[in-house]
């Protein structure tokens, strides 16, 4: 029998923003993780004989000023930045929603307070606040992610409490309540899952703006550490040589531009699937 | 000729709470006004009345999901249920039906998987389903399937007091008919005692023994339902009927 598959006009729209992050972010993923386990020279090993050399089969993205193989320190500084995102965002997303799911169910003034509180962070320039309280607390790697980690908590904890008070008022949870569930058995195994198609696209808009804040202030010299590498740390680096290296801010760059491309494309194309 | 009462509700006076008056507090309604009404065991007694008549308000208080209420309320049994109107927002949309339906023993404790399963399984013949409908999430299923899967939630706790809330009101015709002839099944088998809340006095003719009718938070009138179908006293529920011919 011949079978015709008919589109019908409210078809879904192919979601090029999904698959494109999807590839992107994946492909830099696997990058990152090649980082961890095999990098092409040591990224810290100079070379006299092979000063600032523009990309070649025996450097792929070159070589800076010191003879040191860029596609190796890029792996390297991708994997710091990379890591350092992926706690910030744990740590806002995990405090954020446990805030929010909080003050989202059961409301009253406490909401109102932390809400308010969450407003007045938001309220500053996010890299400015973290200026000021890396003054306080000092720079380093770590003392970044816990202060991103804190400026991060206000966006999830937001998106999250809207949807729960959302949720809260839809009838399955008075029904889980007449089955006797308790508060906290409502929140986590009754709403948190109905959260998710919200969840996901903030958690990869979260990555996006810590990739960015990571990479902002290592670039101010206020984040990662030299001897330690981070993306953001290269890239205020490769400036000094733009000249007779551009290929080092180049490739930096780029790494920077496509980690933060995919997860925002990731995120936009969550968000369209889910609507 | 009285049966022993399962429920009894005394000058219960309940609020709601809406805008905002000041800064935290809001303002506060009085929508329930001196209730009074007992349910005997067996019984199905209807509650009928226009929008905003304070019919849910009512059920809530009775389950105490409100709790904004003045008056005396009495239990005569455990672990009363309701069974909502709207079978689409009632029902969890990130479990599959089996969970839905097992939630409540889960919660309840008594019993390990394979006794959970086996009842949650009997329940869904009970209401109906076959075991294929185990897997499938609210999403999926028709509006009847739903309130059947409401249903099979609520009554499998085996509660005495049911609550039905505009149970069959977001129904078409033919499928209330199905649900209604599955409740008075389940009522006969498991002697149950309903609150029938609807605003159609149709549906309350059908499957109700007295009808107690609603007006702004007041009861009006209160009778068999052949009284109150045959010689309605209130004027408020004179135009009730001529509304429902």
């Amino acid at each position: 029998m011949n079978r015709q598959i008919i589109k019908s006009p409210l078809h879904h729209k192919k979601n090029y923003f999904l698959s494109l992050g999807k590839g992107i972010t994946g492909a830099m993923v696997v990058f990152i993780l090649l980082g961890m386990v095999w990098q092409p020279y040591s990224p810290t090993a100079m070379d006299a004989m092979a000063k600032s050399q523009a990309p070649s089969l025996l450097h792929l993205c070159g070589t800076d000023n010191m003879g040191r193989d860029i596609l190796s320190r890029i792996m390297e500084g991708a994997g710091t930045t990379f890591f350092i995102a992926a706690c910030v965002v744990l740590i806002g997303f995990t405090i954020g929603t446990l805030i929010g799911c909080l003050t989202g169910y059961f409301g009253g003034l406490a909401d109102v307070i932390l809400m308010r509180v969450c407003d007045s962070i938001t309220a500053f320039p996010s890299i400015l606040l973290a200026l000021v309280l890396v003054m306080l607390c000092g720079r380093g790697k770590y003392q970044i992610i816990l202060i991103l980690g804190i400026l991060f908590i206000p966006s999830f904890a937001r998106v999250v409490r809207g949807e729960v008070a959302r949720q809260r008022s839809q009838n399955y949870t008075a029904a889980a309540r007449l089955m006797g569930a308790g508060h906290f058995r409502i929140i986590f195994k009754h709403i948190l899952p109905n959260l998710l198609p919200v969840l996901l696209p903030t958690l990869s808009i979260g990555f996006n703006n810590a990739v960015l804040a990571e990479a902002s202030m290592s670039y101010v010299g206020v984040g990662v550490q030299k001897p330690e590498l981070s993306l953001g740390g290269m890239l205020s680096e490769a400036q000094t040589y733009l000249g007779n290296a551009p290929w080092y801010a180049l490739f930096t760059g780029l790494t920077i531009v496509l980690l933060i491309l995919g997860f925002s494309m990731l995120g936009e194309g969550l968000s369209r699937e889910e609507s | 000729m009285t049966k022993a009462p399962i429920l009894e509700v005394r000058g219960l006076d309940s609020y709601y709470r809406q805008g905002t008056d000041t800064l935290w507090r809001k303002k506060r309604t009085q929508v329930l006004k001196k209730v009074s009404f007992t349910l005997g065991q067996g019984e199905v007694l209807g509650i009928v009345g226009e929008s905003g008549s304070g019919k849910s308000t009512l059920a809530k208080v009775i389950l105490g999901i409100s709790r904004d209420y003045e008056g005396e309320i009495v239990h005569h049994s455990m672990r009363p249920q309701m069974v909502f109107q709207d079978p689409y927002a009632s029902l969890n949309p990130a479990f599959t039906v089996g969970r839905i339906v097992e939630e409540p023993l889960i919660i309840y404790g008594k019993y390990d998987v394979h006794e959970r399963k086996r009842r949650v399984i009997d329940m869904l013949e009970d209401v109906g389903l076959g075991e294929e409908f185990l897997v499938c999430r609210p999403h999926e299923l028709s509006g009847g399937q739903r309130q059947r899967v409401s249903i099979a939630t609520a009554m499998i706790v085996r509660p005495k007091l049911v609550i039905l809330d505009e149970a069959v009101s977001a129904l078409d015709v033919t499928i209330q008919d199905q649900i209604l002839d599955l409740l008075v099944r389940l009522k006969k088998e498991n002697n149950l005692s309903y609150l029938f809340i609807s605003h159609d006095l149709n549906v309350v003719y059908q499957c109700c023994d007295r009808v107690m009718v609603m007006k702004s938070g007041e009861v009006v009138e209160e009778n068999t339902v052949d009284g109150i179908f045959d010689a309605p006293q209130h004027p408020y529920t004179k135009k009730l009927l001529l509304a429902a011919e």
